[in-house]
């Protein structure tokens, strides 16, 4: 890992913070939901088991037959490039069967519910299943019913939680931060569509969660209600906002979930809170720069700054989010998998309570 | 079907005012013929109540389906029937067809649609539907919009006698909301609208019963400015009653998490501020009615995603229960309890029941106040288990049912 040296009392935190259970009750959860679910220790328990997927995958010789003979099925009810790929990968690294399922070429289209397709994919024995959705709650909705884990990969405008273990661990990375750490003190501003934005709720809770300062900046008509209460301070005007800002997350201009009209143009949203070369330079001199993709250039985020040769860890983040589906694979098929230390230990299932 | 003279005898008289006096009762060609310190007559069937509460059967005023084992029940022996039906109760002959449904044992009072289709665009035929039976008319499920057709309907309402029962929820602000704007929906991601849209809608159909002169029956009222609203028209005299569910003077949004599709309703569960604003509201008279909302909806509307589940309760069997919490709790007392599931819907109604006085239909339920049960969705008598008050403890059982003196439960 190459990075900016950090003060021993950052380290320190991260190593003290950074203790968790052995084996199984490491993770004792069935399923991955959301981070919403999660405890500090297990947030960064997974980010640890990524650690080891970033340095594999960094090797030209990219295989392991951890999941071998293991079935996943990714079942996406909403389109989905990056992700099911991302997914994708992760699991054919690990020597797993990876299967897809698209809503659009899936018998969903012609009318079977939701728990009937779940049913279904419950039948063909999967050993995980990655489930992206449209409607909030139906990730969880699906884990309620079938034998197997379930990992979320989006579902509304409810959680997207690895897309936030990616964006802590590319953080981590960036700023240098040995495993075991956790973000105590770092200062993210996170800007754009917060009300629609599952990246959003996912980034806030395990920000925080690792003891990030997180601004949170959108146009009133974004801004979910109550949103203080997640811990993070949240802003209208976007130069306010990124003032003292170590890391500037934005978010994607989502004008296919909007219904109405919530501001009055792309052109007038780039105006206020599009990120320009001259507005980053309100955040710290070195801020760096993410966006869970895909990008709209030239409306939540220039050119010149997406594509900042220093700064921009854009790409970085996809890397780190091969690594961190990974881990969460190999973390939740440890226990069918015999695993010594998983195997007899109780999970906890989606819905029940812990 | 006029049954044999009845009196009931060892209950407690559960009367308009005060608290419940030991009593009989004595129901004669339907009605009530005596009650008091009597005894029965020659020939009469005499029942027991064995101390229980001798109640009226409860008046539920705003169902969305005829469910009568839910309604025996619950103590339920008359139902205002929701116009929206498939097709919608907007055709004389549909109003006329729901009205005789229930008989004889379970009386149904269809609310007529304001508009045709329940659109909200042209009026439906009123006054014919009001010869057919109809009691009111209602927007449905849905707040009427256009402020002109609600304007004209409300004056048509006024010249007709016909209560105008509306669902204030401005559509606008509400769009596709399924929660109120605060911290539950923000963590569950779920599409909300602030609790003002309520208040916003109370405040324009208040002003065209005020020009109006109509008499307005807001059928869920859950949030604390909108309840200021109507107490201030109470107040400067305008026609206006009140109505909400148990839902939401037990429940806050707090519920929802877990996503559960049960406690989707319409309106959303609200704050537990504005929960508690039922509750005084329900306490100082603001409130005339509470009502079931009977909404039985099978797991094809409910075993869903929560914004994609339709919204709605069964709540018939759980109405009684619930509101005597209130009584339990102290902030009504027993004959106020009967008010507001009985007499008040009754008057809306303009129908002589609801309350145990000589000469009013014989309708009438033991209750046993304070017999514990809990609620379990899947042994419940209506035709869906959608309640949001699964395995909750409960007090207050119906132990018999009696519709126009004779016995149906």
């Amino acid at each position: 890992m190459t990075g900016l040296p950090q003060s021993s009392a950052t380290i320190a935190a991260g190593l003290a913070s950074g203790r968790y259970p052995a084996g199984g009750l490491a993770f004792p959860h069935r399923d991955l939901t959301g981070i919403g679910q999660l405890a500090r220790h297990e947030i960064l328990f997974l980010l640890d088991e990524a650690e080891q997927w970033v340095a594999l995958n960094r090797q030209p010789q990219k295989g392991a037959d951890l999941l071998s003979g293991l079935t996943i099925i990714n079942a996406f009810f909403e389109n989905s490039t990056r992700t099911l790929l991302s997914f994708e990968i992760a699991g054919k690294r690990l020597g797993a069967d990876v299967v897809n399922m698209h809503a659009a070429t899936s018998s969903v289209k012609k009318g079977e519910t939701l728990i009937d397709t779940a049913m279904t994919l419950n039948a063909m024995r999967a050993d995980a299943i990655v489930i992206r959705h449209a409607s909030s709650g139906a990730v969880r909705l699906i884990a309620e019913k079938v034998d197997c884990p379930v990992l979320n990969a989006g579902d509304g405008q409810h959680e997207h939680p690895t897309q936030a273990l990616l964006d802590a661990l590319t953080i981590r990375h960036a700023l240098g931060l040995p495993p075991q750490s956790d973000l105590n003190g770092v200062r993210v501003t996170i800007c754009g569509d917060l009300l629609h934005s599952r990246v959003a709720r996912s980034n806030m809770l395990a920000l925080t969660a690792l003891g990030a300062d997180v601004n949170v900046c959108a146009p009133p008509a974004l801004m979910p209600a109550g949103i203080e209460a997640m811990g993070v301070t949240p802003f209208t005007d976007f130069n306010a906002a990124l003032k003292g800002a170590q890391v500037v997350m934005m978010l994607r201009l989502q004008q296919e979930r909007m219904e109405g009209q919530f501001i009055p143009s792309p052109r007038e949203y780039r105006h206020l809170y599009g990120l320009t070369l001259d507005r980053l330079a309100r955040a710290e001199p070195d801020a760096l720069i993410m966006h869970p993709g895909p990008m709209n250039r030239g409306i939540e985020i220039d050119s010149q700054v997406a594509d900042h040769a220093s700064r921009s860890l854009i790409t970085r983040q996809v890397e780190s989010g091969v690594a961190i589906r990974m881990a969460c694979l190999d973390v939740l098929t440890r226990r069918a998998r015999g695993v010594p230390g998983w195997a007899d230990l109780p999970e906890i299932k989606a819905g029940s309570a812990p | 079907m006029i049954a044999h003279p009845l009196t009931i005898i060892g209950g407690r008289l559960a009367l308009p005012h005060g608290a419940p006096l030991p009593g009989a009762i004595r129901c004669e060609n339907g009605l009530i013929a005596a009650l008091g310190d009597i005894a029965p007559e020659d020939g009469d069937e005499v029942i027991d109540a064995r101390g229980a509460l001798v109640a009226p059967g409860l008046v539920d005023f705003g169902v969305f389906a005829i469910d009568k084992p839910a309604f025996h029940f619950g103590g339920i022996t008359r139902a205002a029937l929701m116009p929206d039906q498939a097709p919608p109760l907007d055709h004389p002959a549909r109003v006329r067809f729901a009205a005789q449904s229930g008989k004889p044992d379970m009386w149904v009072h269809p609310l007529a649609a304001a508009t045709r289709g329940l659109e909200g665009r042209e009026l439906a035929e009123l006054a014919l539907m009001r010869e057919a039976g109809a009691r009111a008319a209602a927007t449905g499920r849905d707040w009427l919009g256009d402020s002109g057709v609600m304007l004209r309907l409300m004056q048509y309402c006024a010249m007709l006698g016909l209560v105008v029962v509306s669902h204030a929820e401005d559509a606008g602000i509400a769009g596709n909301a399924v929660a109120t704007a605060g911290e539950m929906a923000t963590r569950l991601g779920l599409p909300a609208a602030p609790a003002e849209a309520e208040a916003l809608a109370v405040a324009r159909d208040l002003a065209l019963a005020e020009l109006t002169g109509a008499r307005l029956h807001l059928r869920q009222v859950t949030t604390a400015s909108a309840l200021d609203l109507v107490r201030r028209a109470k107040a400067s005299g305008i026609q206006v009653t009140a109505g909400v569910t148990p839902a939401h003077f037990m429940l806050s949004d707090l519920e929802l998490a877990d996503f559960r599709t049960f406690c989707r309703l319409s309106p959303p569960l609200r704050s537990d501020a504005d929960r508690q604003a039922v509750v005084g509201a329900i306490a100082d008279g603001t409130i005339d009615v509470i009502a079931s909302g009977h909404d039985p909806r099978g797991p094809e509307d409910k075993r869903l995603p929560f914004a994609d589940a339709e919204p709605g309760m069964a709540g018939a069997e759980t109405l009684l229960p619930l509101t005597l919490t209130l009584v339990r709790d102290g902030h009504i007392d027993m004959a106020r309890a009967f008010a507001l599931l009985a007499r008040n819907p009754a008057m809306l109604l303009g129908v002589n029941a609801g309350r145990l006085v000589v000469g009013a239909e014989a309708d009438i339920a033991l209750v046993e106040p304070t017999r514990p049960w809990i609620v379990d969705r899947a042994r419940m008598a209506a035709t869906a288990g959608n309640t949001p008050f699964d395995r909750r403890p409960v007090e207050g059982r119906v132990v018999g049912l009696f519709k126009g003196g004779s016995r149906v439960a």
